[in-house]
């Protein structure tokens, strides 16, 4: 596949001349950056009163963003293609490094995730999350599609095998989270209805085998959250809380700092995991319409660069990654607001930490990258 | 690749990005119901469960009002107690700790046992005692090595205090710890601050005035427990303070004035009913009992011989003995049975008619002629004899029981004794023997079945000095509410003796100073200058004498020696004052009761004098 230079055959998104020259030249959608800058922000403000007004855990979390974007960023000046090229090798030093994982990784919180490097401590399965939807993406856009069976059956290994390594470690929810980056590069390419529903009515059967393979601890997780109030003091406690959060701040919330579940220390993890309860509590219905607002815009942009790239790979990719985004979102509110069993899944962009909001960045890297290195069509 | 592959690759993939953008649209849209579900529609409930996790409320117990003797003297008041407490979340070796602290204060193996029971029940944050009433040194030797031990501090409570001791004992009662049994019986939200109540004596009686009302605080907490800040607060009303009619100065003489011996004393203002003093001997330490008697203190007092802990004065039975006489003279006077004038013949004993039994007096030769007044001055019991089988037992009854004899004074303590006015109906029910003849004449010289209480005994001379109205006894005069300084008085209640010529009273009255200031009276010995008495001795046989045996004290056990009785009135002639005085194996009313009456009555009287008497 040919490549003009790319100095020449940029299309900045809307007007092609040098009025956004600086945006251009960064490679940098505004759209997307404006729509992230604002989540980060609002995210800002909840972290302060989920912190209990902790400026250093601001601060932290404030230079954390701030790395994230430096991230995004470099990441954005790659071209599509070099990722493209980088892809299968990603993936394979990420299946390397899970091995290495569980061989000698760094036991924390009753997992094994954290690689030693010396310098810093990394966790193969942030860069993993990239990785399988790269390269299902690469995979697929080698042939037509949509892909044959063969083909497909190969994708789902690929997919299969780094997830069973992050469950075995064990982080449910990253498993979960990579495992629906390569099943979304699957559904975008175009699989058909009929393999989709057999896919359901197979993952139906499975579930006994699943629930078989699960540890106590997860097993507990989804029994409690089928009828948290049977253990409301051990692992309800937590779903129980969340629930009183939300449902006490109302319509307009407590108040910025008021809310009175999250401030005495009644909901848990409130800074981390759980800490849309704590701006459901202070900032109500309200506070949440906008944060979904937010988030929507997010994803939007993201599917709206999905359709505009201008080649397979890019498109599976763009698109796989803001569904995963989206992903994040329905877990953790999901789990939040008592829909889902309790799941290791942030909030993106807003719960306190700094390990999957630079790979969240970084994925919004490659999309700003996608959007802002397509060629002049030669129509 | 070709291009419209391209293009139709762009297709399929527009159409499957719409579906997903759908389905997040859908996704959300889930979750935006289920959050307007919690927020909006069980908004309430959850604004409920919020508010039970956080609000807690706590009981603010009430100050226990104080008690006060009729001059304002203090009886029972709340002094603060300090205790050792250390609270664990703040100290970081607990053993290291506790070690040192053994070094700067005396910690044994009791306290060291309470400590670690206690901590296992209580929150990390909760303070945990580790010495309890540390004496004024301990308290200043931990101060000066307090800096050394963070996470350990001295803590003060409010424990009741009763500075007059032993000399109060038997009236105000004491508080304790609330026991279970305790429990079933009080308004358990009204006391659910309250670690101590009243146990007997005044303090249990007037228990609801004293404790006052609980308040509340409604506080902030958070997820550990531990106290954020106050929302609302009831204040706690303050319990009344309790002033008696009792007088400290009284309870103090007549506890000295018996010496080593066991009885009781009560002396009433005849013109109320109020408890003047109110003595049993011995006595015990009521502070012991607040904050938990020792096992080996409660075993102590209660293998005591002396038996301080039983209440002489309010269960004490004893026969009234020739105490009875002036209530004799009365009903028979009332009765026409005799006439004041009226003079029978004591020849030494008294033979009921065809029966060779001899009653015997306590004087064996005899009286001689005896009219009442005689009669009560020197304690004929032949007299008495003879009016007895006159009246009969159903009469004696009935007059006595007006006299409240036989029944309890209804005095504002608890657990009082009734004594035993015996009837033939008593005697059927509780001895399923008919009523003998003889038996009323013991029953006419307060002898054989007839017990009565030092109070009633006091009740019922102070009656016969008020002309006939009976006052119910008590031990409270009024009721003060501190910090409104609002009285509540505490009326007295009286009933009328029927007896109804003045005369009658009168003439008893006469024989009952001439008791004292005769020369033949039984009372001589206490006859005062400066006021008249009246007053009756009495002797209780404990020990009964075979009919050919001769009662002598010396080679009698004490024991089983006869209870010595007094009651008496004064002035006569304006009484202010009625006592009962009982001590037990004392021997004779005349000799061991009657000068402890008089000390009592000249300490009321003459309070200037007693003490000139006191400096010299």
């Amino acid at each position: 596949m040919n490549y003009l230079p790319h100095h020449l055959g940029e299309l900045t998104p809307s007007n092609p001349n040098r009025r956004q020259g600086l945006l251009a030249v960064f490679h940098i959608d505004l759209p997307l950056l404006a729509g992230l800058l604002l989540l980060c922000g609002f995210g800002l403000v909840v972290l302060y009163s989920a912190s209990g007004e902790n400026l250093d855990q601001l601060q932290r979390q404030a230079l954390r963003i701030l790395l994230a974007f430096a991230v995004m960023l470099a990441v954005a000046q790659l071209n599509p293609a070099t990722l493209r090229r980088w892809s299968p090798w990603l993936y394979l030093a990420g299946l390397l490094m899970l091995i290495a994982v569980l061989l000698f990784g760094e036991v924390g919180k009753g997992a094994q995730r954290w690689l030693d490097l010396g310098i810093v401590r990394f966790q193969p399965s942030e860069l993993v999350k990239l990785a399988v939807p790269m390269m299902i993406a690469w995979y697929l856009a080698e042939k037509r599609l949509p892909p044959s069976w063969q083909r497909l059956l190969a994708a789902a290994l690929m997919i299969v095998v780094p997830v069973l390594l992050i469950a075995k470690q064990p982080d449910l929810g990253t498993a979960l989270l990579v495992a629906s980056a390569g099943v979304f590069v699957l559904f975008l390419a175009g699989i058909s209805w009929r393999l989709i529903g057999g896919l359901a009515v197979a993952a139906a059967c499975a579930a006994p085998v699943i629930w078989y393979l699960m540890r106590d601890y997860q097993r507990q997780r989804v029994l409690t959250f089928l009828d948290p109030e049977k253990d409301p003091l051990g692992a309800g406690y937590h779903i129980i809380q969340s629930k009183i959060a939300i449902g006490s701040g109302g319509l307009y919330g407590k108040g910025w700092l008021n809310g009175t579940q999250s401030q005495l220390d009644f909901l848990p993890e409130r800074h981390t995991d759980f800490i849309f309860a704590v701006l459901s509590e202070e900032f109500g219905l309200i506070g949440v319409l906008i944060l979904l607002a937010m988030y929507l815009f997010v994803i939007g942009r993201g599917l709206y660069i999905a359709t505009r790239a201008q080649d397979t790979f890019t498109r599976l990719l763009a698109g796989s990654m803001t569904l995963v985004f989206f992903v994040y979102l329905f877990v953790n509110t999901g789990m939040v607001a008592g829909l889902m069993p309790v799941v290791g899944v942030p909030l993106p962009l807003v719960s306190y930490g700094g390990t999957s909001l630079v790979t969240l960045m970084a994925g919004f890297g490659i999309l700003m990258s996608i959007h802002t290195h397509r060629r002049l069509l030669p129509t | 690749m070709h291009l419209k592959d391209t293009i139709r690759e762009s297709q399929a993939f527009l159409n499957r990005a719409i579906i997903a953008g759908l389905l997040v649209f859908g996704a959300v849209m889930v979750l935006v119901w289920r959050m307007a579900q919690l927020q909006v529609i069980d908004h309430a409930h959850f604004t409920t469960l919020s508010r039970e996790n956080r609000v807690k409320v706590v009981p603010l117990p009430p100050t226990r009002g104080l008690i006060y003797d009729r001059n304002g003297v203090l009886l029972a008041q709340n002094r603060p107690a300090y205790s050792l407490e250390i609270t664990p979340e703040q100290v970081g070796d607990l053993d290291q700790t506790l070690k040192q602290l053994a070094e700067v204060i005396e910690i044994d193996e009791e306290d060291l046992e309470r400590f670690w029971k206690l901590k296992n029940r209580k929150r990390r944050f909760d303070s945990v005692p580790i010495r309890v009433n540390l004496s004024q040194d301990e308290t200043a030797q931990f101060a000066v090595h307090r800096h050394r031990f963070p996470g350990v501090d001295i803590k003060a409570q409010l424990l009741r205090h009763y500075p007059h001791d032993v000399k109060t004992t038997h009236v105000l009662g004491y508080v304790g710890r609330i026991s279970q049994r305790d429990v079933e019986q009080i308004d358990s939200s009204n006391y659910s601050g309250t670690s101590h109540m009243g146990k007997n004596g005044v303090e249990k009686t007037y228990e609801s005035a004293l404790h006052g009302e609980v308040g509340l605080e409604q506080v902030e907490v958070n997820a550990a427990g531990r106290r954020v800040r106050t929302l609302e607060q009831t204040p706690p009303e303050p319990g009344v303070d309790v002033h008696l009619h009792l007088d400290i100065g009284l309870q103090e003489v007549a506890m000295e004035a018996f010496a080593d011996n066991n009885g009781a004393v009560v002396a009433i203002d005849p013109r109320d009913g109020g408890i003047l003093a109110f003595v049993s001997q011995p006595g015990f330490d009521p502070n012991l009992f607040v904050e938990g008697i020792s096992r080996k203190d409660y075993a102590s007092l209660q293998e005591d011989d002396n038996r301080p802990l039983y209440n002489r004065a309010l269960h004490g039975q004893y026969p009234p003995g020739s105490t009875v006489k002036p209530f004799m003279g009365l009903a028979g006077l009332e009765r026409g049975a005799i006439t004041y004038d009226s003079s029978i013949y004591c020849p030494g004993f008294y033979q009921l008619p065809g029966n060779i039994h001899r009653y015997r007096d306590w004087k064996k030769s005899g009286h001689g002629p005896m009219d009442l007044d005689a009669a009560i001055v020197q304690s004929c019991d032949v007299y008495f004899y003879r009016l007895a089988y006159e009246l009969g037992v159903d009469r004696l009854h009935e007059y006595l029981s007006q006299f409240g004899f036989g029944d309890r004074t209804g005095i504002d303590l608890t657990g009082e004794s009734g004594g035993l006015l015996p009837s033939r109906d008593w005697k059927r029910r509780a001895r399923r023997q008919p009523w003998y003849p003889g038996e009323t004449l013991i029953l006419g010289i307060g002898q054989g079945y007839f017990l009565t209480t030092p109070l009633q005994l006091a009740a019922a001379t102070a009656a016969v000095a008020n002309n006939g109205i009976y006052f119910t006894p008590h031990v409270v005069d009024y009721l003060r509410a501190r910090d409104t300084g609002e009285v509540t008085p505490i009326p007295p209640s009286a009933r009328t003796i029927p007896i109804g010529l003045q005369q009658n009273w009168e003439d008893v009255r006469a024989g009952m100073q001439h008791v004292v200031d005769s020369p033949r009276g039984t009372a001589k010995r206490i006859r005062s200058d400066r006021y008249a008495i009246a007053g009756k001795t009495g002797t209780a046989q404990v020990f009964t004498v075979a009919q050919d045996e001769e009662y002598d004290e010396e080679t009698l056990e004490k024991k089983l020696r006869d209870h010595a009785l007094f009651v008496a009135y004064a002035p006569a002639d304006d009484p202010q004052i009625a006592v009962a005085v009982v001590v037990e194996n004392g021997g004779h009313g005349g000799s061991v009761a009657a000068p402890i009456a008089r000390r009592i009555m000249d300490a009321y009287l003459l309070p200037d004098e007693e003490s000139v008497e006191n400096e010299s």
